[in-house]
C-alpha cells in the first residue's frame, strides 16, 4: 500500500487561477520519487497543497497519506503526522544560530547520528545561520527536517541556487539518507540530470497536469525528457522545434 | 597551545541562565546596588524620570516582543496602556495593589488576544492599521465614558506611598519582568517566536502552531503594557485620556527601533532614550520635539541596529582588544 496517494487534486487561487487540474500521483515507502517539470507548472504548488500550506486547498481531490486523508489539513498537523517540506526558500531561520535552528525541531545533544550525514553543520553549531553558505543552509534545512525522522519528506527544489558541485554533493547526501535511514522522498525538481539519477520512479508535470511517468529507466530513456530535461540536442526538425518553443509539449 | 578563548555551553541549562558566570554575578550584583541606592544619590526630579524610565521600559519589552521576535507590527499598545491604567483605577479599592497590578495585566492580555486575531491574517501595514484602530477605539470609549474614566475632572488614583517606594515598587517589577522576558526569548516559545518572524511557511512545516502562538504573542506583550499601564496609575497618581493617545504607541515604536528590534537590553536602551533625551533640552520648551525628532533621524540614520548595535560594536571592540 502506498504511503502517499493523490488523488486527483485541483488547486485553485483567487478563486479563478487553475494551478494543479486533476494530479495524481502515488509513493511507496523507502522510495525516492521525483515530479520535474518547467517553471510555472504548479510543482511548488503541488509540493504546498500536499503539506497544507495553501489554505482550504486542494478544491478537488484528495490526499491520503498513511490511509488517512490530510487533504485541507493544518500544515503543523501534517508535520506532526511525519509528513515534513523542505520549503523552496530552504526556510532556514536567518537570525537564530544553526543549534536554535535544529533545536526547534526537536534536536537534542545525543541526535548525533545527524552528523554523519552532514559533518559541516556540527563545525558550525553556534553560527548565526544567515553566515552559512548556500549549501550549508540546504543542508540545515533538510537536516533539520530529517531530525524527527519523517515517514516521507518532500524536498522543493533542493538544488535551487546551488553549484553543480555542490548539487551532486546534496543528492548523494539525499541517496545516503534513502538508503542508511530508510526516508521515503519526494523530489520536486528542475534539475533532472541529478534527480533521475537517485530516483526510483519519476513524473513530468506541465500547465498543471502529470504528463508523463515512468520508472527512473524509462525517462533517462525517453527522447523527449533527454531532449528537454537532459540537455540532449533538440531535433532540427519543424515539429522538434515546435515543441521546443511551445508550452504545451505533451 | 590553542587557548580557550570562547566558553562552550555544554547544557541546555546554559540557555535559560541569567548569569553564565562570576564576572556576571558581580556585574548583575553591582548594577543591583546602583539601582537599590538610585533614591539616595538623585535629586526627585531625576528619581521620577528614572521612576518612568523603568515602568515605560516593560511597556516597551512587552511591544519587542511582539514586534521585534514575533514580527507583528502592532500600535495598539496605548490601548493595551489604556486598559491597564484604567482597571488599576476601578480595581485598586476593592483588591488592593499589587493583585491589581497583576489583574491589569490579566484583563489588557485578554483585549490582546482579541486584537491579535486579524493577526492571523494581516501582515505589515495591514495589521499596524488595525491595531493602530483598537488604540483609537479605546481612547474613543474612554472620552466618551465618564463612568470609566471620571469625565472631565479625570480619575485620581490612591498613592502608593513616597516617590522612593515607588520607584523601589517598578524597580521591582521591572527585574521581574526583564527576568521573565529574557527566559521567554531564550525558551522554546520565543525561539517559535523568532521562527513566525523569519518564515511562517518553515515554522509550520516544522509542526510549530502558527495560531497559538501569535495569539499567544499577543497575550505576552499586552500582559507586559498593562502592568505597565497599571504602574503608570500608581507613578502618575491621576488618570485622563489624553495620556493614552495614539502618540504613546508611536512614542513606544520610536523607542523599539532606537533601543533595538528584537533585542531585550535594547527595550530598555529605547526607554531611557525616549524618556531621558526631552529632558536634557526641557529648558528649550516647544522645540524639545522638533530636537528630539532631529535625534531620532540622527540615530537611525547612523546606527541601524539601534542603540544595542552600538553596545555590540563596543563590547566587541574591547573583546578584540589589543587586535585591533
Amino acid at each position: 500500500m502506498p504511503i502517499l496517494e493523490v488523488k486527483n487534486i485541483e488547486t485553485v487561487y483567487y478563486d479563478r487561477l487553475y494551478v494543479l487540474k486533476g494530479v495524481s500521483l502515488e509513493i511507496n515507502q523507502g522510495e525516492i520519487r521525483v515530479v520535474l517539470g518547467p517553471n510555472g507548472a504548479g510543482k511548488t504548488t503541488l509540493a504546498k497543497s500536499i503539506s497544507g500550506l495553501i489554505k482550504d486547498q486542494p478544491r478537488k481531490g484528495d490526499i491520503i497519506f498513511e490511509g488517512r486523508s490530510i487533504a485541507r489539513k493544518e500544515a503543523e498537523k501534517i508535520s506532526s503526522m511525519g509528513l515534513v517540506l523542505v520549503p523552496e526558500d530552504r526556510g532556514v531561520f536567518p537570525e537564530l544560530t544553526v543549534e536554535e535552528n535544529l533545536k526547534l525541531s526537536g534536536w537534542t545533544k545525543k541526535d548525533t547520528w545527524v552528523f554523519d550525514l552532514f559533518p559541516n553543520l556540527y563545525q558550525k553549531l553556534q553560527e548565526i545561520s544567515n553566515h552559512l553558505s548556500g549549501g550549508e543552509q540546504q543542508m540545515l534545512a533538510i537536516a533539520r527536517a530529517i531530525i524527527k525522522k519523517p515517514k516521507l519528506l518532500i524536498l522543493d527544489e533542493p538544488s535551487l541556487g546551488l553549484s553543480p558541485k555542490l548539487t551532486n554533493e546534496l543528492f548523494k547526501t539525499l541517496k545516503r539518507l534513502n538508503e542508511e535511514l530508510k526516508t521515503t522522498m519526494l523530489i520536486v525538481e528542475q534539475n533532472a540530470r541529478v534527480s533521475v539519477e537517485i530516483c526510483h520512479y519519476g513524473y513530468v508535470m506541465e500547465n498543471g497536469k502529470m504528463v508523463f511517468e515512468g520508472k527512473a529507466d524509462d525517462l533517462k530513456d525517453n527522447e523527449l525528457i533527454k531532449e528537454l530535461y537532459l540537455g540532449g540536442s533538440v531535433k532540427k526538425t519543424e515539429k522538434g522545434w515546435k515543441l521546443y518553443k511551445t508550452r504545451r509539449r505533451w | 597551545m590553542i587557548k580557550k578563548t570562547v566558553r562552550m555551553k555544554t547544557d541546555y541549562l546554559d540557555d535559560y541562565r541569567l548569569i553564565a558566570d562570576l564576572p556576571a554575578l558581580v556585574f548583575f550584583a553591582l548594577v543591583t546596588v546602583v539601582f537599590i541606592s538610585i533614591p539616595f544619590l538623585f535629586s526627585e526630579l531625576w528619581l521620577s524620570v528614572i521612576t518612568h524610565i523603568a515602568l515605560y521600559s516593560i511597556a516597551v519589552l512587552g511591544q519587542n516582543l511582539l514586534i521585534g521576535y514575533t514580527g507583528l507590527i502592532s500600535f495598539g499598545q496605548a490601548g493595551f496602556l489604556a486598559i491597564g491604567a484604567y482597571t488599576f483605577a476601578h480595581s485598586v479599592h476593592i483588591l488592593g495593589f499589587i493583585p491589581s497590578i497583576f489583574i491589569s495585566g490579566l484583563i489588557a492580555s485578554v483585549f490582546g488576544v482579541i486584537v491579535g486575531f486579524p493577526s492571523l491574517r494581516l501582515k505589515g501595514p495591514y495589521l499596524a492599521i488595525a491595531t493602530l484602530g483598537f488604540s483609537v477605539v479605546v481612547f474613543q470609549v474612554l472620552q466618551n465614558t465618564p463612568a470609566i474614566s471620571g469625565g472631565r475632572m479625570g480619575l485620581s488614583v490612591p498613592s502608593f506611598g513616597s516617590k522612593a517606594e515607588i520607584f523601589y515598587l517598578v524597580l521591582a517589577f521591572c527585574y521581574l519582568f526583564y527576568i521573565a522576558g529574557y527566559k521567554i526569548v531564550k525558551s522554546s516559545i520565543g525561539k517559535s517566536f523568532s521562527a513566525i518572524r523569519d518564515s511562517e511557511v518553515a515554522a509550520e512545516t516544522l509542526g510549530i502552531n502558527i495560531v497559538k502562538m501569535k495569539l499567544l504573542s499577543f497575550a505576552i506583550s499586552s500582559f507586559y503594557t498593562g502592568v505597565a499601564g497599571a504602574l503608570y496609575a500608581i507613578y502618575m497618581k491621576y488618570l485622563e485620556p489624553n495620556m493614552f493617545f495614539i502618540t504613546e504607541s508611536i512614542l513606544m515604536f520610536s523607542a523599539i527601533v532606537i533601543g533595538g528590534i528584537g533585542s531585550v537590553l535594547g527595550s530598555i536602551l529605547g526607554s531611557i532614550f525616549v524618556i531621558a533625551v526631552p529632558q536634557f533640552f526641557v529648558g528649550m520648551k516647544e522645540l524639545v520635539p522638533i530636537i528630539f525628532g532631529i535625534v531620532i533621524v540622527l540615530v537611525v540614520m547612523f546606527e541601524p541596529l539601534g542603540l544595542y548595535g552600538r553596545w555590540i560594536k563596543i563590547k566587541l571592540y574591547f573583546m578584540n582588544l589589543p587586535f585591533r
